[in-house]
């Protein structure tokens, strides 16, 4: 029959929903971080298979696994157990957290413990474990249970005959759950070249972890992989796993992005001449390394800045992988920081364990466990030199980039110190980490005329102009103090040098002083001087000029005073006489005159 | 006569007082190996325990609690309470040898 147009169309429909239904179900682990890990749990109603050598955590990621399970997902679960008794579980678990014998009674767990003695058994013929389905039947309706844990089943082939039925039966056991849609952990003891002694992962195949617990210079790492899981994508990494008072927590950093947010909010250095040369201090969310030698006053920065930012109410974390935490108390007190207040608030948590108590894995995951937990604005580690030389070096790099990006991602403000050995270079961190570092600073040790003296250097402060100035500072007992700078024939004067500076500017300063008060008198004689010299003159020239003025009036008036005496003359002697003024007159007058002569 | 799990367990019932041997039989229902181990169980009885043996036969899938108590994992399993040690006779009795010397009849050939 053809299909009408319709039923194509309703048939095309279904065909576009069948992915969704078809994927994969997943059932939350509970267990911190292996949800991400797997994408969303393990896969729901399906068997599991977790294997691992001895002491590797697989019993107690089977519990947890059902605790959680119970707890948090509303989903009862059945504990199984081939080796221990419920007496021994429940005290077990109990330094977890995990009060069992409680949840037994809420019919949120039921524990069956399968005891097998071998020297009882004898075996007589063909046997099936119809004993073993029928207890975990009546498990599983006891409390409804969605989850199944069998810890370790394979302890049957050492207690029972017969390796062929039992395989079978286990193949038949394992189908059985999934029919019954049971999600279940099945944890298996690690073989020689196999995953568990008796290949359980051969009937096992759509979800195998591997614990592992490898010592690497006398420091244990727990690591857990997910070795397949079918259906799914899944991260393939080992992952460092913990194993606390909490239960399990993976470290499950999948992918190193680098999308985080950039924030250009100011975080104060908490010392105010470092802000100035910062520009206003770090950028928050940004990290920030002080690097420098053994007593440079690393620890005493990093103070600095979690005063600043207690006493604005942020939230710190102070890592401590030197110094207990009184005697970090004791010495930032010293210097007068006082953290013991902000520790009394709440606002502050110190955080003290030696680098080499575990691996830097665990390390890193304590970190990333207590920054979950008390979500922090700011995070120190000091130093994050020892830490590294606690793992391995070839881990180290890439964990550190993890934790940068974790705490980046998380725009958390994080200050490393970080140890340079003696000798070396100042700006070659042995952490190797500073091109992932936002703002260095480099603190370093100037000897010269029997001092040591401290400087600091802004090495880079991306995003910020900063100043390119090498400055000394002091440690004092109000803290880091950064002084003025001196800068002599070869480079930044310090110490005693900078303070026989300081006394050669102030004398120089009198001298000077001195000097522009002896000018200053100087010119004031002068100007008495040049202004009694000039009364004279003016005195001499007013005389000279009353003279002379004299003299010419005397010669105005003769001038003028001549032709009317000849005037007068003429009329006395009644001669003709033209009138002053004229033209020729004069000329005719001489004539006249003359002629009168003749 | 049919042999059916009833008839079985009735005629299995005997008790007899002074008995040297207490034994309980896990079965798991009308199985094969569930009939198997009812009927060899009781020839051994019959031959070689004639009125000195107390036999009870218990079907775990109608009494599943009593697996768990008496450790059952395996079916049949015919439990020797008594006398001590107390073992266990895993599968269908089929290996008359072994059924023997487990339920203490005899030494192992």
């Amino acid at each position: 029959m053809r299909p009408t147009p319709k039923s194509v169309a309703s048939r095309s429909r279904k065909i576009k929903e069948i992915p969704t239904s078809l994927s994969l179900e997943k059932a939350p682990s509970g267990i911190a971080g292996l949800d991400e890990i797997t994408g969303g749990g393990l896969p729901r109603g399906r068997p599991t298979l977790v294997c691992g050598s001895a002491g590797c955590g697989k019993t107690l990621f089977a519990m947890e696994f059902l605790v959680r399970g119970a707890v948090e997902h509303g989903e009862p679960g059945v504990f199984m157990s081939f080796e221990e008794t419920e007496e021994e579980l429940a005290i077990n678990v109990a330094s977890l957290g995990f009060d069992v014998r409680q949840m037994v009674k809420r019919k949120q767990l039921a524990i069956d413990h399968v005891r097998v003695e071998r020297n009882e058994i004898e075996e007589t013929g063909a046997f099936d474990l119809e004993g073993l389905f029928v207890r975990l039947r009546l498990a599983i309706e006891s409390v409804g249970a969605k989850r199944v844990a069998l810890d370790t089943i394979e302890s049957l082939f050492s207690s029972l005959p017969n390796p062929a039925i039992l395989r079978s039966e286990l193949r038949r056991l394992f189908r059985w759950l999934k029919d019954q849609g049971m999600t279940t952990v099945i944890t298996g003891e690690q073989g020689v070249g196999t995953f568990t002694r008796q290949g359980l992962e051969e009937y096992i195949s759509d979800c195998v972890i591997f614990l592992d617990h490898r010592v690497n210079d006398q420091i244990s790492t727990r690591r857990l992989r997910v070795v397949k899981y079918r259906g799914t994508t899944h991260g393939s990494n080992e992952y460092p796993f913990l194993i606390d008072e909490t239960g399990i927590s993976v470290l499950p950093i999948t992918s190193l992005r680098l999308d985080h947010k950039a924030s250009s909010e100011r975080v104060p250095t908490g010392i105010e001449r470092l802000d100035e040369m910062l520009g206003g201090g770090y950028f928050k969310g940004t990290t920030i390394l002080c690097s420098g030698s053994a007593g440079t006053g690393k620890t005493s920065i990093a103070a600095h800045l979690v005063r600043a930012a207690c006493a604005k109410g942020e939230r710190c974390l102070f890592f401590a992988f030197e110094e207990s935490s009184a005697q970090l108390l004791r010495n930032m007190g010293s210097i007068g920081i006082d953290l013991g207040c902000y520790i009394a608030n709440g606002s502050l948590d110190l955080v003290a364990s030696r680098p080499y108590a575990q691996g830097l894995e665990m390390h890193l995951l304590s970190i990333h466990k207590a920054v979950t937990q008390r979500e922090p604005a700011l995070v120190v580690i000091d130093p994050v030199s020892n830490l590294v030389g606690s793992g391995s070096q070839l881990g180290s790099n890439s964990m550190l980039t993890r934790l940068l990006d974790f705490l980046k991602n998380r725009g958390i403000t994080t200050l490393f110190t970080s140890l340079t050995e003696g000798g070396a270079d100042t700006e070659q961190t042995s952490v190797g980490i500073s091109s992932l570092i936002d703002t260095w600073l480099v603190l370093d040790v100037v000897r010269g005329g029997g001092e040591r003296n401290h400087t600091l250097d802004i090495v880079k402060s991306r995003g910020m102009a900063h100043s390119n100035q090498t400055t000394e500072y002091r440690i004092s007992d109000q803290g880091v103090l950064l002084l003025d700078t001196y800068l002599g024939p070869s480079g930044v004067l310090t110490g005693s040098a900078r303070l026989a500076r300081e006394a050669a500017d102030r004398a120089q300063v009198a001298l000077q002083e001195e000097e522009i008060a002896r000018q200053q008198a100087l010119r004031g004689i002068r100007r008495n001087a040049f202004d009694g010299r000039l009364a004279t003159l003016q005195g001499e020239f007013a005389v000279e000029d009353a003279e002379l003025d004299r003299d010419i009036q005397e010669r105005i008036r003769q001038r003028d005073g001549a032709p009317a005496a000849r005037a007068a003359m003429a009329r006395s002697r009644q001669a003709f006489a033209r009138a002053p003024g004229a033209g020729h007159g004069k000329h005719n007058g001489k004539h006249g005159g003359k002629g009168h002569r003749t | 006569m049919r042999t059916t799990t009833k008839t079985l367990f009735s005629a299995s019932k005997t008790v007899v007082s002074a008995s040297s041997h207490l034994l309980r039989l896990y079965v798991t229902g009308t199985t094969a190996g569930s009939i198997r181990a009812i009927q060899q169980v009781r020839r051994v009885c019959d031959e070689h325990l004639e009125g000195r043996y107390d036999l009870e036969v218990i079907d775990i899938y109608q009494l599943p609690a009593l697996a768990k108590n008496d450790q059952i994992i395996a079916t049949p399993t015919l439990v020797k309470v008594l006398p001590a040690p107390l073992r266990r006779l895993i599968g269908d009795l089929s290996n008359l040898d072994s059924v023997l010397f487990g339920m203490d009849i005899r030494e192992r050939a």
